[in-house]
């Protein structure tokens, strides 16, 4: 995972929002790298600071209100300090984002098109109107949107959910960037639009060979298309690893939680879903120690340990999976044979 | 589209109508004798009659509302007291200025459309311009500033504003000849002296509103997800704010403008009177003072034409703008 060719390298990452309620770190110390080809899955409620990382690698967040420090490397540029100008040049043409709801995200008074195309020339001044409008339409196309001449000049309210999503995706994809982020690409989109969108991402990135960094609360889609698998819990790394370790020997007990709380067609359809107990904590007031010990089940196990220190990221087993839990190795194989696979989610 | 203008000539035409019938009644509502004010003091009862007779006010109410419209669609013959023959639309014959009335609004409507349009313009661009930078610039000194500004602007009334100006202007510096009006296409240089502290006066007042809710709509505009898209698409700052965020937040903007200018057009009462210039405000209001009754049909009418027309303009820059309107 932290192989020295990686197109993005994300190094001890932190952001802190200064709050008239006080300090908010969003992200504090998360480190991950994405090769080419490859695609990383974020996983986390809302609040864990997913989306956060991935509006600071794009450089999106306010300079007057956030405070970024650690590495953000993107093709071997360190973006962390650059001048806002210089990373507005990479935004969009080395480095493209996805968002989650389409119609909120596309400007309602311009044509579908014409986003696409403003998309190109801001990268391709030289281009011409006609050319850029030629690359939009062939962008329509690719992503599978029938008629895309006639298309590109429809606006965003004439498009449905599913094919907003495509045109979006055309968007980012429009100067064939080899960072692309997808933010809870298919969070807004009927189930059966879902498997589409993520197939035609998984196609693409064939053709395009980019970096993928797929924000999501679903492991099942995480299962789907991610290489590998980054677990936020509180604006920290709680798991990390390649995703057939952490899905199917998941160390921490966020993690359990999160697999408890999926529908599986696999297991036992009379299993019950476990929710994770309580709510995601508040940044402003985090929970000291591990942030997460509040809801876990079994941090009695470990003694005041889960109030006064943070666990450190540490390998657990197989190479570069890595846990941040007090509790021990042994301990972890023993409550999870026995409380955790046996409600049959593990997939 | 056609559809759209049709509907549009149709409500106004009952809007029109409305307005004129309503006019009519109340003037005939007040407990004055209109005709008292055309021979003052030494009129004998029978002279008085004769002039009722002469101007129809004895006819029913009815008939004098029919021969009214009929001259603005076919023109009428008013009798020789009355100029004669009066061609359509015909807007009837002032009997307290002895003049035609469509002579009347020939004279005095250059004078409020000069007045207007420009300070529209001017309150526009000050206005926007203000909210904008202001927030683009929140909480800066500039954004105090601006809101400074409009806060002063919100709160101050016309004829103060006008006064400081023209004493300040006019009277102490000399700068500016007193306020007066001149035909723009006689001599466009003193057209625009003689009418600049109005507008100014004008556009410091109107600008007020229009930064305050430019402002706002900027800022709730800014959190819009397809502005963080613009961003994310690399565009630099000013294609953001320029073509992305500004033309979503100008849109209550347009809706309020229109309101404001076609409001505008129907008269400046107050303006006219603070900077002595006669338009179409202040002859309104010196009709209702001497029961001049075509004049005050003519200038209410008018009014509402503009009103409707501001209407009707906002719907079509409505869809103009935002193309998920669609004209109906």
């Amino acid at each position: 995972m932290d192989s020295s060719d990686a197109y993005l390298r994300v190094r001890d990452l932190r952001v802190r929002f200064d709050t008239s309620d006080g300090v908010v770190r969003a992200v504090d110390g998360v480190s991950f790298a994405v090769e080419r080809g490859r695609t990383l899955g974020i996983v986390g409620e809302s609040g864990s600071g997913k989306s956060v990382t991935s509006l600071a690698i794009l450089g999106l967040h306010d300079a007057k209100r956030a405070t970024i420090t650690g590495e953000i490397s993107v093709g071997g540029r360190q973006l962390v300090g650059l001048p806002d100008e210089e990373v507005r040049r990479l935004r969009g043409r080395d480095m493209a984002m996805i968002f989650q709801d389409p119609l909120s995200a596309l400007h309602p008074y311009y044509s579908i098109g014409r986003q696409i195309a403003e998309a190109y020339r801001v990268h391709h001044p030289e281009a011409s109107r006609r050319e850029a409008r030629q690359r939009a339409v062939d962008m329509l196309d690719r992503v599978g949107i029938p008629q895309p001449a006639r298309r590109f000049d429809q606006y965003p309210h004439e498009f449905s959910g599913g094919m907003r999503q495509r045109a979006m995706i055309a968007m980012s994809l429009v100067n064939d960037p080899a960072l692309l982020i997808a933010d809870e690409p298919t969070t807004a989109l009927d189930v059966t639009v879902q498997a589409q969108i993520l197939d035609l991402l998984a196609d693409l990135q064939a053709e395009f060979h980019s970096a993928i960094i797929l924000i999501t609360h679903d492991l099942g889609v995480v299962g789907q298309v991610a290489d590998e698998v980054l677990v936020m819990y509180g604006g920290r790394a709680v798991e990390q690893g390649g995703v057939e370790q952490v899905l199917r020997s998941p160390q921490h007990p966020y993690t359990w939680g999160l697999l408890s709380s999926v529908p599986s067609l696999h297991g036992d359809a009379d299993a019950d879903l476990v929710p994770i107990p309580g709510n995601p904590p508040s940044l402003i007031n985090l929970p000291t120690g591990c942030a997460f010990h509040p809801r876990c089940r079994y941090d009695d196990r470990v003694g005041d340990r889960s109030r006064t220190e943070v666990p450190e990221l540490r390998a657990a087993g197989a190479d570069g999976h890595l846990v941040a839990c007090h509790l021990s190795a042994e301990e972890r194989a023993a409550i999870y044979a026995e409380n955790v696979a046996s409600v049959g989610v593990a997939r | 589209m056609s559809r759209f203008l049709i509907k549009r000539l149709f409500s106004a035409t009952l809007t029109l109508f409305a307005v004129s019938v309503l006019t009519f009644l109340m003037f005939f509502a007040l407990p004055r004798d209109p005709v008292t004010s055309i021979c003052s003091k030494n009129c004998n009862p029978e002279r008085l009659e004769r002039v009722r007779d002469d101007l129809g006010l004895n006819d029913p109410l009815i008939s004098q509302y029919a021969g009214y419209m009929k001259g603005i669609v076919t023109g009428r013959d008013l009798g020789s007291a009355q100029g004669g023959r009066c061609d359509a639309p015909c807007l009837g014959w002032s009997y307290v200025t002895n003049e035609a009335v469509s002579d009347t609004i020939a004279r005095v409507l250059p004078v409020t459309l000069s007045i207007v349009i420009p300070a529209a313009i001017l309150w526009l661009l000050l206005g926007v311009g203000l909210g904008m930078v202001s927030a683009l610039r929140r909480g800066t000194w500039l954004d105090r500033l601006a809101i400074g500004f409009s806060l002063t602007g919100a709160s101050l009334q016309l004829y103060f504003v006008g006064a400081v100006l023209l004493l300040v202007f006019v009277y102490n510096l000399r700068l500016l000849p007193v306020p007066s009006y001149t035909s723009l296409f006689d001599n466009p240089a003193k057209w625009a002296s003689g009418l600049v502290l109005a507008w100014v006066a004008l556009a410091f007042l109107f600008s007020a509103i229009y930064a305050r809710l430019s402002r706002a709509q900027m800022l709730e505009t800014l959190s819009e997800d397809f502005v963080r898209t613009a961003r994310a698409k690399g565009l630099a700052k000013p294609a953001v704010y320029g073509r992305h965020a500004l033309r979503a937040a100008i849109t209550p903007v347009v809706t309020i403008a229109g309101l404001d200018v076609g409001g505008a057009l129907g008269g400046t009462v107050i303006t006219e009177t603070t900077f002595g210039i006669q338009g179409l405000g202040r002859t309104a209001v010196d009709a209702v003072k001497a029961g001049d009754l075509p004049t005050i049909m003519a200038t209410v009418l008018i009014a509402a034409v503009f009103v409707v027309l501001a209407n009707a303009l906002v719907d079509l820059l409505y869809a103009a703008i935002d193309p998920r309107v669609r004209l109906r």
